[in-house]
């Protein structure tokens, strides 16, 4: 069953068709991913799945409810949960209290009971989940001076916190040593597992490749392929738009 | 070769002895959390109350800025940086003025009326403006109280360039220093609790960032009128005491001092604590007091004086000072 459907999405910036008549099917509990050379679109899409970004014509449905027009929050409480390309943590809040949050989400609050406080133990089970050691003071440290890798996660820990059903990652590996990824990829593995469904926008083709169900490329905002992993990279024109290889 | 050093920084053990419930296990982690508290408390308290008249009047004038100063504070840990608190002062007064000259409301009905109505005027005169970011919103707020200023001129309302004179006093000084010593504590530690809860910590999370607030499922816009609505009130309350303490409103209220002077005490004192602007304002008020003998040449002094804070101490007084306080320092080698 599709879970999320992207149908015809036109979007131009002035003269420049940043998508082009974009369409996709997510099904549900499968891991998507949308590769494309860059400024092909893709954190466009998510742009406008996520209600950053009104498009110029198209719909998204969202469990059959068209979310195009309603603000980023709505979406987000609706269960469409993005994480940033470029992260975006509260600074100078310690990391823990970063999760507190999205912890306060109506959508949280909803299946909690409506309370806002003594919130610490649940975004400390959160963080652990992404690899935050929760015997350590790292948890405790201020956002700002985290490595970069830990902001990922950190980013990852939002949307666990807000329960989502779909986990949007933007680029959630650029910037890390193949060490953090191989420790990432289990816990998009286990989002998986309890049933979540998972799109990536990804430049590092071969871990994305050994995880992703389906995988679309997206070239000068158009859509030039959608299909398995195997049959993409051995198709001539992704060779071709992506990779800059003659045929 | 040349030695180097570098300075480390360890917290006192003291500090995460006094932390929670541990901090009444003896009287010296008490203490440690009482002295930075108990001592300004007291120390402006009786400073206050023995001053000679004139020095009362400059105290009081001292408090009323340092809860614009915190108000302000407030509302940049928002993400709402404000240029226009003369706004929130000038509606609060114009408020407390209109009710008691017009309607002959007695002075402990017309300053909590003015407080509420003040902040809720703000809030909707703002509240088209706040989907606004930044510099953006804040040429917004600038623009506004100068423009009211105009209005009040141009349609002769509310007593037009005149004024209204003749307001109802405070029935004394004593009365006057005690209401607003507790409302500029109250303002400073509420802020400070409400700001370290987790209701709290939503509207400082958009400080950094409002796309990841909103992001985190959040209506930021709900929680930015909120955020206005506290800190307008705050202003809107100072407007109504200034008001009934000179008994008279007018044009002046809007004001740029209002504006600038919070956001000078902010800096110097500390931006983000809330505790520091409020310090910063306990300076520069006084301290503008004391220069008025030098004549024309106050404000050079005035001037230079900012500019040595803020340049010797770029990260304000009471970051230092809690720096110092929490903090050991000591020189290591560096091998």
């Amino acid at each position: 069953m599709s879970i999320l459907e992207v149908n015809g999405i036109t979007k131009a910036f002035g003269g420049v068709k940043a998508l082009d008549d974009v369409s996709v099917t997510v099904e549900e509990n499968t891991l998507l991913g949308i590769i494309g050379p860059n400024g092909s679109g893709k954190t466009t899409l998510v742009n406008t799945i996520t209600g950053f970004v009104r498009p110029d014509t198209g719909s998204v449905l969202f469990k059959g409810r068209d979310v195009i027009g309603l603000p980023p929050y709505r979406i987000t409480n609706m269960g469409i949960g993005r994480a940033f390309q470029m992260v975006k943590p509260f600074f100078h809040l310690p990391a823990f209290k970063n999760i507190i949050v999205p912890l306060a989400s109506p959508r949280v609050r909803a299946s909690s009971g409506g309370k806002y406080g003594d919130k610490d133990a649940v975004a400390l089970d959160v963080l652990e989940e992404v690899g935050f050691e929760r015997d350590s003071s790292v948890p405790y440290k201020t956002a700002s001076v985290l490595p970069h890798g830990y902001l990922k996660r950190l980013e990852l820990a939002r949307l666990l916190a807000l329960k989502s059903e779909i986990f949007i990652l933007d680029e959630l590996f650029s910037g890390l040593s193949i060490a953090e990824v191989t420790s990432i990829i289990p816990i998009i593995e286990k989002i998986l597992l309890d049933g979540k469904t998972v799109v990536m926008v990804e430049h590092r083709l071969k871990e994305l490749f050994r995880i992703a169900d389906k995988v679309i490329v997206l070239n000068y905002g158009k859509k030039i392929k959608e299909g398995p992993p195997k049959e993409i990279l051995e198709d001539e024109e992704v060779k071709k738009a992506y990779l800059g290889v003659e045929v | 070769m040349k030695e180097n050093y570098r300075k480390e920084r360890i917290a006192r053990s003291i500090k995460a002895r006094s932390d929670d419930i541990y901090a009444l296990t003896s009287y010296r982690e008490m203490w440690y959390l009482l002295f930075p508290r108990f001592i300004p408390i007291v120390g402006i308290a009786i400073v206050s109350y023995f001053l000679p008249l004139y020095w009362k009047k400059v105290a009081i004038t001292t408090c009323i800025f340092a809860m614009l100063a915190v108000s302000w504070d407030f509302l940049s840990n928002c993400g709402l940086l404000s240029l226009g608190q003369a706004l929130f002062f000038g509606i609060g007064s114009y408020t407390a003025g209109g009710l008691n000259h017009y309607l002959h409301l007695p002075i402990y009905v017309t300053i909590p009326v003015a407080t509420v109505m003040g902040g809720f005027i703000s809030t909707m005169i703002l509240l088209p403006v706040v989907r606004l970011r930044g510099i953006y919103f804040a040429m917004v707020t600038l623009i506004l109280p100068l423009m009211l200023m105009r209005l009040v001129e141009a349609t002769k309302i509310l007593g037009g360039t005149e004024g209204i004179t003749g307001l109802s006093p405070f029935p004394n000084v004593w009365f006057e220093i005690t209401l607003i010593l507790a409302a500029m504590w109250a303002s400073l530690f509420g802020l400070r609790r409400f700001i370290a809860s987790d209701y709290g910590l939503i509207f400082v999370s958009m400080r950094d960032n409002d796309r990841a607030t909103m992001a985190s499922g959040i209506n930021i816009y709900a929680f930015k009128a909120q955020a206005l609505f506290i800190g307008s009130s705050i202003c809107a309350f100072c407007g109504a005491f200034m008001t009934h303490s000179y008994q008279f409103t007018g044009m002046p209220v809007f004001a740029m001092e209002f504006s600038i002077l919070p956001i000078a005490a902010a800096a110097i004192g500390g931006i983000g604590t809330l505790a520091g602007p409020l310090v910063g304002a306990m300076i520069l008020v006084p301290l503008s007091e004391v220069l008025r003998e030098f004549g024309t040449l106050r404000i050079v002094f005035y001037g230079l004086i900012l500019v040595i804070c803020v340049v010797a101490l770029p990260e304000g007084i009471f970051h230092y000072a809690s720096r110092k306080y929490n903090e050991m320092e000591r020189w290591v080698k560096i091998e």
